[in-house]
């Protein structure tokens, strides 16, 4: 609860930021300072210190899972904000604007991660989505931008009222919109509940582009303004897969048998169409937008096996991946293009940063020793616990092998080809916060439960 | 009436939404699709909480109200995703001075 109230309250204050500060450091250090007052208040309401009392039975749940994935997106914006902030004042005019939109979508995030009643997962949802349709958009001269902006939200509203159908059946199914009293019979389960649980599974699977509902997502990650692209792919995606799990764990868990074999076969195909159309990326932007579909696929894997292990393993994906992601990005961001060719000889000019970068694609690619093999390793396991998708984990296996091709291409093009390259000029304080955030892959690839000990103390 | 004569017209509603949705071109009429989408789903949620309400007065007074209530977030989300979609289609007005969703093609590669 301290985390929702204080993102509102301070989406509001960077409002007015907007208006009564003009230097952009000073906005941006607001802004830093509040996602570390975040951070902190959510860590303290993990150990027992709550400072709002309110009401929240039948609508929210603040449980150890919800709170801890809170910490990590709250974590993970702080890593961005550090890393990236600056470059949004190239986006446009209205720099403490985006602060408020981005704390507007914490809230939402915090919505979505601990609801228990389908209303608040309907208004998390759309907390997330109408700030983000914003960004995307944020540089209004460029064509693409508007289009990105245009595309997402058609399919986001359209998502949208997918979604409310299937609420609306398995309210007239149930009589309640409380995911824990919904009681839903394993024998003879009605129409109305099977049509509304579909339509909630498509329309959560377009929010996490698995693949059949994926089209939107290459040309709107690549058309958004590359800092919001780090943002949306990262914290967001993570944060609807959350809800996911959390919806199909709470209201679904007792008719798994129905539907795990959809949920089966749009992982199966994820994996495969995500990672193939990777390989043929020119565009480093492009060929991340493409992976991040390819890593949703490893992240169902969790929502198809929906054990304990699934959690734990969702909530190290979603650090895993979001910090290697926002690293990756954040250099991206100070290359002149995206092209794969721009990194030639990189690691020449940057030894340093071309250094964090290989740490950062080996993680997403799942090379031992980084938070990236581990996190695969629990969705494996958890689903190899589940019993029946043998057939599933080694075509997971096979996949993250190709993906090591297209991350591979990247680590080659720094250090073994032969480049001027674009100069570029970092602080040294860019330099140390991705350090820091490439020690944090290597430290959660040997002691996981560092993190995951908070699920449970 | 019976609770199928509202399921029937809602659905019949939200289908037509989702055709214009994927069959049309110009993007305020796409726009007023997802409308229809989500004013199908408020019929159905007020068919749906009367029908609760009735079937459980006598244990629970109160029951079917949360549904009414939602409608209300509904109509309130609606708005405030109008009030930024249609921004966005000026904004593509005033750079490209069409409103067709084939414009929408040119980022794919």
């Amino acid at each position: 609860m301290n985390a929702l109230i204080i993102s509102a309250v301070f989406g509001v204050i960077m409002m007015f930021t907007g208006i009564f500060v003009k230097q952009k450091p000073v906005t941006r250090n607001i802004a830093i300072a509040g996602v570390a007052l975040l951070l902190l208040v959510n860590i303290l309401e993990m150990s027992g210190i709550d400072f709002f009392k309110v009401h929240t039975a039948g609508f929210m749940l603040f449980d150890r899972f919800a709170l801890l994935f809170n910490s990590v997106a709250f974590g993970s914006t702080l890593i961005y904000f550090i890393l990236s902030a600056p470059d949004m004042e190239k986006v446009g005019h209205y720099y403490a604007d985006y602060f408020a939109l981005i704390f507007f979508i914490l809230c939402g995030v915090v919505l979505v991660a601990s609801f228990q009643s389908l209303l608040i997962l309907f208004l998390g949802i759309e907390i997330i989505s109408i700030p983000l349709y914003i960004l995307t958009g944020s540089n209004k001269r460029n064509l693409i931008s508007n289009e990105a902006s245009l595309k997402y939200f058609l399919m986001g509203a359209f998502s949208t009222g997918i979604m409310l159908m299937g609420i609306t059946l398995l309210y007239g199914a149930t009589g309640t919109f409380d995911t824990q009293f919904m009681n839903i019979e394993t024998e003879g389960t009605s129409a109305l509940v099977i049509a509304g649980m579909l339509l909630l599974f498509f329309s959560m699977a377009f929010k996490v582009s698995a693949v059949p509902f994926h089209f939107w997502t290459p040309d709107v990650y690549d058309g958004c303004p590359t800092v919001f692209t780090s943002f949306m792919a990262t914290v967001v995606k993570s944060a609807a897969f959350v809800g996911f799990i959390r919806l199909f764990y709470d209201a679904f868990g007792s008719i798994h048998d129905d539907w795990k074999l959809v949920a089966a076969i749009i992982t199966a195909l994820t994996l495969l169409v995500g990672n193939i159309t990777a390989v043929f990326q020119q565009s480093v932007k492009r060929m991340l937008a493409y992976s991040s579909i390819s890593q949703a696929g490893f992240m169902l894997l969790g929502l198809l096996a929906l054990n304990a292990t699934s959690k734990e393993g969702i909530i190290l994906y979603a650090t895993a991946y979001s910090l290697a992601t926002i690293g990756i990005f954040a250099i991206l961001l100070k290359m002149n293009d995206h092209s794969f060719e721009s990194f030639n000889g990189f690691a020449r000019q940057q030894p340093l940063l071309a250094g964090v970068n290989v740490i950062f694609l080996l993680s997403l690619a799942g090379i031992p020793l980084t938070a990236g093999f581990l996190a695969k390793f629990y969705m494996l396991k958890a689903t190899l616990e589940s019993g029946d998708f043998l057939w599933l984990v080694i075509l997971a296996v096979i996949m993250a092998a190709v993906s090591v091709y297209y991350y591979f291409r990247l680590i080659q093009a720094m250090y073994f080809k032969e480049g001027d390259g674009n100069a570029i000029e970092v602080s040294p304080g860019f330099k140390l916060m991705l350090v820091i955030v490439a020690a944090c892959l290597i430290v959660l690839g040997v002691f996981p439960n560092l993190l995951l000990n908070w699920l449970y103390f | 009436m019976p609770i199928n004569y509202y399921i029937i017209l809602s659905l019949t509603l939200f289908v037509i939404g989702i055709v214009g949705v994927l069959t049309r071109r110009n993007t305020i009429i796409v726009f007023m699709c997802i409308e229809i989408m989500l004013n199908a789903v408020n019929l159905l949620l007020v068919a749906f909480s009367k029908m609760h309400h009735i079937n459980q007065v006598a244990t629970n007074p109160t029951a079917g109200t949360e549904a009414q209530l939602f409608v209300f977030f509904i109509m309130v989300v609606a708005a405030a995703e109008v009030s930024v979609g249609l921004a966005i289609i000026v904004m593509l007005f005033r750079n490209t001075h069409s409103i067709d969703v084939n414009f929408l093609n040119r980022l794919k590669h």
